[in-house]
């Protein structure tokens, strides 16, 4: 019943957002320079005003700013993204053909990172100030304080053009396979671009999971548990862990809400075909549909993502939201 | 003595035969080809970005092909002929095309893609061909008539203006035609397939009209968006070919000595670019001639050749490429000279501050990448060696856009195609008509003068090689001693690829031509 209160409570405000980001976002795209006429203009070398005035018509872009607004806001709520100016194509179905691949590469990168991070930051907390501590922090400062492109780069150059053992890019091979053959070489492809992104998350799990054990270590309540004879595994477990967890889970939570961002770098350099690098392009090119689409898309999923951790948060602890 | 000199021969008839096999065009094998960035459609006349074209133009053909000297040679035109007051084109068409779905390829869809489809959707065309009636004669021949004579005309017929299918065009709106997103053209390759993101995938065209070609079975071209891993893919063998501004020219010196890779700038002839800084004449102190000197003498045009290009580029001396038939290199040159400059600057009444600085101006530079960001620091500390502050300002492709043609800038650098014929690419820049704000790539500068204007019009009109040389040979002096742009460089486009991949560049479209010859060894 508690979490249905949550939702209902949430569900307005979660709209209201909705609505302010979208404003916000047609706003703020406008107030850059140049419009999509500029920009296909420019590629196509066009020395023809009827060419831009034509472009600008067809896209309505000749109409006062108030009534494009109007117009984007009564078309998003029947979820209507429109059409990209580029590519002549709805939007919606340009977002749906890059969804997956970035949720594949972040969603697993991500979990590998929270794992692996967190357990490793743990044991660095337990073994405080001894040498293995040491190991673990410094090679997490290493993985934060590396560039994504370059430790990217460089994985490419030892596993893919040296060791010959791993595609050095894209999603699928040269010669595309099907079936079964296909999920094996899209796994086969994703373990370049996961390393790379998994080793910068890692490191900011190690940091938080370090802290946070560090801090819990030295509660009255893992001392009284220590003291009633709890073998050390066993207040970690109970104790430690629960409340460790919390400020990960929150940081999970708000990772998760940026996971359809995608992950601009590491999709470049390793040519994998998500929304990051659409994003980009898109802003680039000023295709405002196409831009303003993932935008929306982004920020229901940072919503949503919101509500999942909140509710996550107050099942780990009860105390949470009681009040 | 007998057996050795069996053993010599047997040896020398391997070698041979090893040569011969190595030379012979070998059917079969799937070309890999970097592609970047991603084109938003690959329709010809709609899309015409140079992304676009690679993929189009294996499916898509023109009438004419034209040499590394831009002379036509025959295509989907198997003959024509100009009638001597040039006002009429007679082009003879083949008989044994079929468009990708079977239907035969006729005057109509020539008269269709001249008549309607490009004059709607292709704006440079457009400038082309509105000039023209086209009609056609019977099924395979089409007349071109001209109220007044246009000597580029000939060289007009290529990359920007393939011929489109009337039969799945006509009556439609052709901007939004289901086609687009699979076209049907008569070249060598068809389209497959397109996984946005990825790739686009070309099969080989069983009944191209060219008996036994072509010698590819497919074509992928791959997106690969970061220019280091395209750098590296090509390294690995794992692409093909990757062309023009793909790779960075750094990148470039270093593959160009690797075993499996050749690189080729030829194949850019009909583009012929040239990279300058146009000044706003408007403003003081650009419309003064001797400030624009002055820069001129302060510049390295060297520098820009050998250090920021790498190599891959030529000195610039004035606005027509030097690979056009219309070149003239007798022009007033100007190499480095701190000292003219400044005597300049002087006669101006600039003189230096207790800095040294008699003057601050702007330069606008082209968001395109690590090449132009040098380029405009390289500017700012040349001109300052003469007490020109040059301040910096940051864009984006769309701002640029938008500043350029809205004439929002004091100096404004990026290149420009010349486009094989003076009046197709060099006089738009120039002529007094063609100051259009916001238009893009029009008369941004606001570069004023009857004398320009009356030689650029007449040469376009005149049917006359020679006469046409002499009257470009005149505006070029005229237009270089004024300088009316600061020409840097001609850019020179590599195309790095794998050496078992042959005939690659073969005419003045370069890695845009059909690829119907290009074939792979094992």
């Amino acid at each position: 019943m508690r979490f249905v209160y949550a939702f209902a409570a949430w569900l307005p405000r979660a709209l209201l957002v909705l609505v302010a980001i979208g404003l916000l976002n047609f706003f703020l795209i406008r107030l850059a320079p140049g419009d999509p006429a500029s920009v296909l203009a420019g590629e196509t070398g066009a020395s023809d005003a009827r060419y831009i005035e034509e472009i600008r018509k067809s896209y309505g872009l000749d109409q006062p700013l108030w009534l494009q607004a109007a117009t984007y806001l009564r078309n998003l709520a029947t979820f209507d993204l429109g059409v990209s100016y580029r590519m002549q194509r709805d939007v919606a179905d340009i977002i749906g053909e890059r969804i997956p691949a970035t949720l594949l590469l972040t969603s697993t990168a991500l979990v590998l990172a929270i794992i692996i991070g967190t357990l490793l930051g743990i044991q660095a907390a337990r073994r405080a100030g001894t040498w293995q501590d040491t190991v673990i922090s410094a090679f997490a400062m290493l993985c934060y304080a590396t560039p994504v492109f370059w430790v990217g780069l460089l994985l490419v150059l030892l596993l893919s053009v040296h060791a010959g053992i791993l595609p050095p890019f894209g999603m699928s091979g040269l010669i595309p396979k099907s079936g079964f053959a296909a999920v094996l070489d899209a796994l086969h492809h994703l373990v370049l671009p996961v390393m790379t992104l998994a080793l910068f998350y890692f490191a900011v799990y190690v940091r938080l999971g370090r802290s946070a054990t560090v801090e819990v270590l030295g509660r009255d309540f893992v001392r009284s548990a220590r003291a009633k004879g709890l073998s050390e595994r066993q207040v970690l477990r109970r104790h430690v862990l629960r409340n460790s967890v919390i400020p990960v889970v929150t940081m999970a939570g708000l990772q998760v809400g940026q996971l359809l961002g995608g992950a601009v770098i590491v999709e470049s350099v390793f040519a994998w075909p998500g929304i990051g690098r659409l994003a980009f392009d898109a802003l680039m090119q000023r295709d405002y549909n196409l831009i303003l689409g993932i935008f929306f898309v982004s920020s229901i999923m940072v919503v949503l993502a919101n509500l999942i951790t909140d509710l996550a948060v107050r099942s780990i602890d009860p105390r949470v939201g009681r009040s | 003595m007998k057996s050795l000199m069996s053993f010599a021969l047997a040896i020398f008839m391997g070698m041979a035969s090893l040569a011969m096999a190595e030379e012979a065009p070998r059917r079969g094998g799937t070309l890999q080809s970097v592609l970047w960035p991603e084109p938003p459609g690959i329709m010809t006349g709609i899309y015409t970005q140079s992304s676009a074209l690679l993929p189009t133009t294996k499916i898509f053909e023109s009438l004419l092909t034209y040499d590394f000297n831009l002379n036509p040679h025959p295509n989907l035109a198997e003959s024509w002929e100009i009638s001597p007051d040039g006002l009429k084109y007679t082009f003879k068409l083949r008989e044994n095309v079929r468009w990708h779905d079977g239907e035969a390829f006729t005057a109509d869809d020539v008269v269709f893609t001249y008549g309607d489809y490009l004059i709607e959707v292709h704006p440079r065309a457009r400038a082309v061909f509105e000039r023209a009636q086209v009609s056609k004669l019977d099924d395979h021949t089409v007349v071109f008539e001209l109220k007044e004579p246009f000597a580029p005309l000939i060289r007009s017929f290529d990359l920007c203006c393939l011929i489109v299918p009337e039969h799945l065009y006509k009556g439609t709106d052709f901007r939004k035609n289901p086609n687009n997103l699979a076209p049907i053209g008569t070249g060598p390759f068809k389209f497959d397939e397109w996984k946005r993101g990825e790739y686009i995938h070309l099969a080989r065209n069983d009944d191209y009209w060219r008996d036994g070609l072509p010698y590819l079975d497919d074509i992928y071209y791959r997106f690969v968006p970061d220019a280091a891993s395209r750098a590296l893919a090509l390294e690995t063998g794992q692409m093909h070919i990757a062309t023009q501004n793909d790779l960075e020219l750094f990148d470039v010196d270093r593959l160009s000595k690797l075993p499996h890779l050749d690189v080729t700038t030829k194949g850019w002839e009909w583009g012929s670019p040239i990279v300058w800084i146009e000044m706003n004449l408007r403003k003081e102190p650009f419309s003064d001639k001797r400030f624009r000197q002055a820069m001129m003498y302060a510049l390295d045009q060297n520098y820009f050749r050998d250090v920021i290009f790498q190599g891959y580029a030529k000195v610039a001396t004035g606005p027509v490429h030097s690979a056009s038939p219309f070149y003239e290199p007798d022009v007033p040159a100007y190499r480095q000279d701190l000292k003219k400059a400044e005597a300049l600057l002087d006669e101006m009444g600039l003189k230096p501050d207790a800095d040294g600085k008699r003057t601050t101006i702007k330069l606008l530079g082209l968001p395109y990448g690590e090449m132009w960001n040098r380029s405009a620091e390289y500017t700012r500390q040349a001109l300052r060696k003469v007490g020109i502050e040059v301040i910096l300002e940051p864009s984006d492709p769309a701002g640029w856009a938008t500043r350029t043609r809205n004439w929002d800038f004091e100096m404004t650098m990026y290149f420009l195609t010349t486009m094989g014929d003076p009046a197709l690419g060099v006089s738009r820049t120039f002529l007094s008509d063609n100051r259009k704000q916001g238009v893009l790539f029009t008369n941004h500068a606001g570069y004023a003068n009857p004398e320009v204007d009356a030689l650029f019009n007449k040469a376009a009109v005149s049917v006359d090689e020679e006469e046409r040389k002499q009257l470009y040979s005149q505006v070029q002096k005229i237009l270089v001693d004024d300088a009316a742009v600061l020409w840097l460089v001609e850019l020179v486009w590599p195309t790095v690829y794998n050496k078992k991949l042959h005939n690659v560049v073969t005419g003045a479209s370069g890695p845009n031509s059909s690829f119907a010859d290009a074939w792979l060894a094992e």
